[in-house]
């Protein structure tokens, strides 16, 4: 089922009628399709993850037993209202929360059972770049971007060069000894991708990283996290609710639901194949390419 | 000179005559020595028990609720006392460490034991505005929660930090002019003694510029230092 190269149009299909497929409601590592896959190139695994959180005394339960599986190299996208759990999913990867019970593997590692040390090395090897970008605004952007690699004990020169190397990738370059407080938005979340990837990772999360950036620095950096991913054969996995976002940039998706994956499959499959809820997000994303179509005269996503 | 038998006016010019300032020179030299003293005791204590407090906080980084309840109510304790009444209550501790109960050095003592509460909690409520993203950023490269504090946090807070410092300085001073009252010398022993007791209002007055330009200079240096770096961080 995956990719049945179906051209990217702007408009879901509608060749498939309305069938509720069975396996539109099964998490993706029941998918038949993905079954096939899993050991050849599955990558990051998330059995069965629970995540509560005490509101006011009173548990609430944000994430009710996720099931993925990522591959190597590709660009996967989980998509959800505010409220739905996508936030709390990504950070639990890196264990920045700690969830009540499940696995996540990457490479076969457990991250939920690593100790503290080896949880700080593990990390090292997810990087992370968020919707606030989090720079050290203490630092200049060469700091910032070397700050990953000072603290892991890099010599000097790898480290300058690392950081040259880092900066020509998000095409920074000239910006180098700016504080981030100088930065524009783009420029900051170049920073904040430099300095994720400066440890050469191979896992890039990215808990709403353009949510904050306007249409077109939105549109640069999905084609800078692309092309970082065709180039290095990085693991992205974008955490979003902006479905364009993930319709320009990703190979596969999921999409959440109050704390439920409802679907997962090929971003085609998905968007020619809806279920009635994903239907009121294309809704929303119609809404907003009519927009953009009028805005841009269809050059836009 | 008095306000009793002289006016206003020549008070004034006679506050800036030589002798005057013969006489609280020394003072002066010893509230500076006291400054000096208390200010750099209160800055490297206040910053440790500080950071303690932020990283011992339950949503902190190392969640000690012990540590953090019980370090918490000492400094609620030491803050509670009037500064008057701190110095009191440390005479026996000076005499204990210095053989004597009054003097600049025993003073230095009570200045501590009041201000460094007081600086630890303004370093605890700077470290905890850091925005919360920046330190899971540090975490999320690998950091050790002690790189977190030391590269990340205070770096991040320099600037309140400097800013809450010159508050505390300036408490300080205002504590060693109390101080004077209780043999630890200084400005403050000048006003009392020269102000209070003989009515030479013409010293009283220069002790008070005295205060005054030093409680200035320090305010002028904090905020000239903290919005240099903001600057320099194009932050404002």
């Amino acid at each position: 089922m995956e990719q049945i190269g179906v051209s990217r149009d702007d408009h879901p299909r509608d060749d498939h009628p309305e069938d509720d497929h069975p396996e539109d409601d099964h998490p993706a590592d029941d998918h038949p399709a993905t079954r096939k896959h899993k050991a050849k190139d599955e990558f990051i695994r998330i059995v069965n993850l629970r995540k509560s959180y005490l509101m006011n005394g009173v548990k609430v339960e944000v994430l009710k037993g996720i099931n993925l599986s990522i591959r190597k190299g590709e660009f996967f996208g989980i998509i959800g209202f505010s409220g739905a759990g996508k936030s709390t999913l990504a950070r639990c990867i890196n264990r920045l929360e700690t969830p009540d019970s499940g696995k996540i593997l990457i490479s076969g590692v457990d991250i939920l059972k690593l100790s503290k040390t080896d949880l700080r090395l593990a990390r090292r090897n997810l990087g992370m770049i968020f919707q606030t970008f989090n720079l050290f605004e203490a630092k200049t952007a060469y700091k910032n971007i070397s700050y990953p690699l000072e603290i892991s004990g890099v010599s000097k020169t790898n480290i300058r060069k690392r950081v040259l190397d880092a900066a020509e990738l998000v095409g920074l370059s000239d910006k180098l000894n700016a504080y981030p407080g100088g930065l524009s938005g783009g420029e900051k979340q170049r920073v904040g991708i430099a300095r994720a990837l400066v440890n050469r990772p191979d896992v890039l999360l990215s808990d709403e990283a353009t949510s904050a950036l306007d249409p077109q620095t939105t549109l640069q950096i999905l084609e800078l996290l692309k092309d970082i991913n065709r180039t290095t054969g990085i693991t992205i996995l974008m955490i979003t609710h902006e479905l364009d976002a993930i319709k320009y940039s990703c190979d596969r998706m999921a999409v959440l639901e109050d704390g439920v994956i409802i679907e997962s499959g090929s971003v085609d499959d998905i968007l020619g194949n809806a279920h009635s809820y994903t239907g009121r997000l294309f809704a929303k994303v119609f809404f907003e390419f009519k927009k953009s179509v009028a805005l841009s005269d269809g050059a836009g996503i | 000179m008095s306000l009793l038998d002289t006016p206003l006016w020549d008070v004034l010019v006679g506050s800036f005559a030589g002798d005057v300032w013969e006489r609280i020179l020394p003072a002066v030299i010893e509230t500076l020595y006291m400054t000096l003293l208390a200010s750099s005791i209160t800055l490297i204590f206040g910053l440790i028990l500080g950071v303690v407090l932020t990283v011992a906080n339950p949503n902190g980084l190392i969640p000690l609720k012990g540590l953090y309840t019980g370090s918490g109510w000492i400094i609620n304790c030491l803050r509670s006392l009037p500064q008057m009444v701190m110095i009191i209550l440390m005479i026996p501790v000076a005499r204990l460490f210095f053989g004597k109960s009054y003097g600049t050095n025993a003073c230095i003592i009570a200045i501590a034991a009041s201000c460094i509460p007081m600086y630890a909690r303004i370093v605890e409520s700077s470290l905890l505005e850091i925005a919360k993203g920046k330190i899971e950023a540090a975490k999320s490269v690998g950091s050790t929660n002690f790189q977190i504090v030391f590269r990340i946090m205070l770096p991040e807070t320099f600037p309140s930090l400097i800013r809450g410092f010159m508050v505390a300085v300036i408490a300080i001073i205002s504590m060693t002019a109390l101080a004077g009252m209780f043999g630890a010398g200084g400005v403050g022993d000048i006003a009392v003694r020269f102000g209070y007791q003989r009515f030479q209002h013409d010293v009283l007055f220069a002790a008070v510029y005295v205060l005054i330009v030093l409680v200035q200079f320090v305010q002028f240096i904090g905020n000239f230092t903290s919005r240099q770096i903001l600057k320099r961080r194009n932050l404002v």
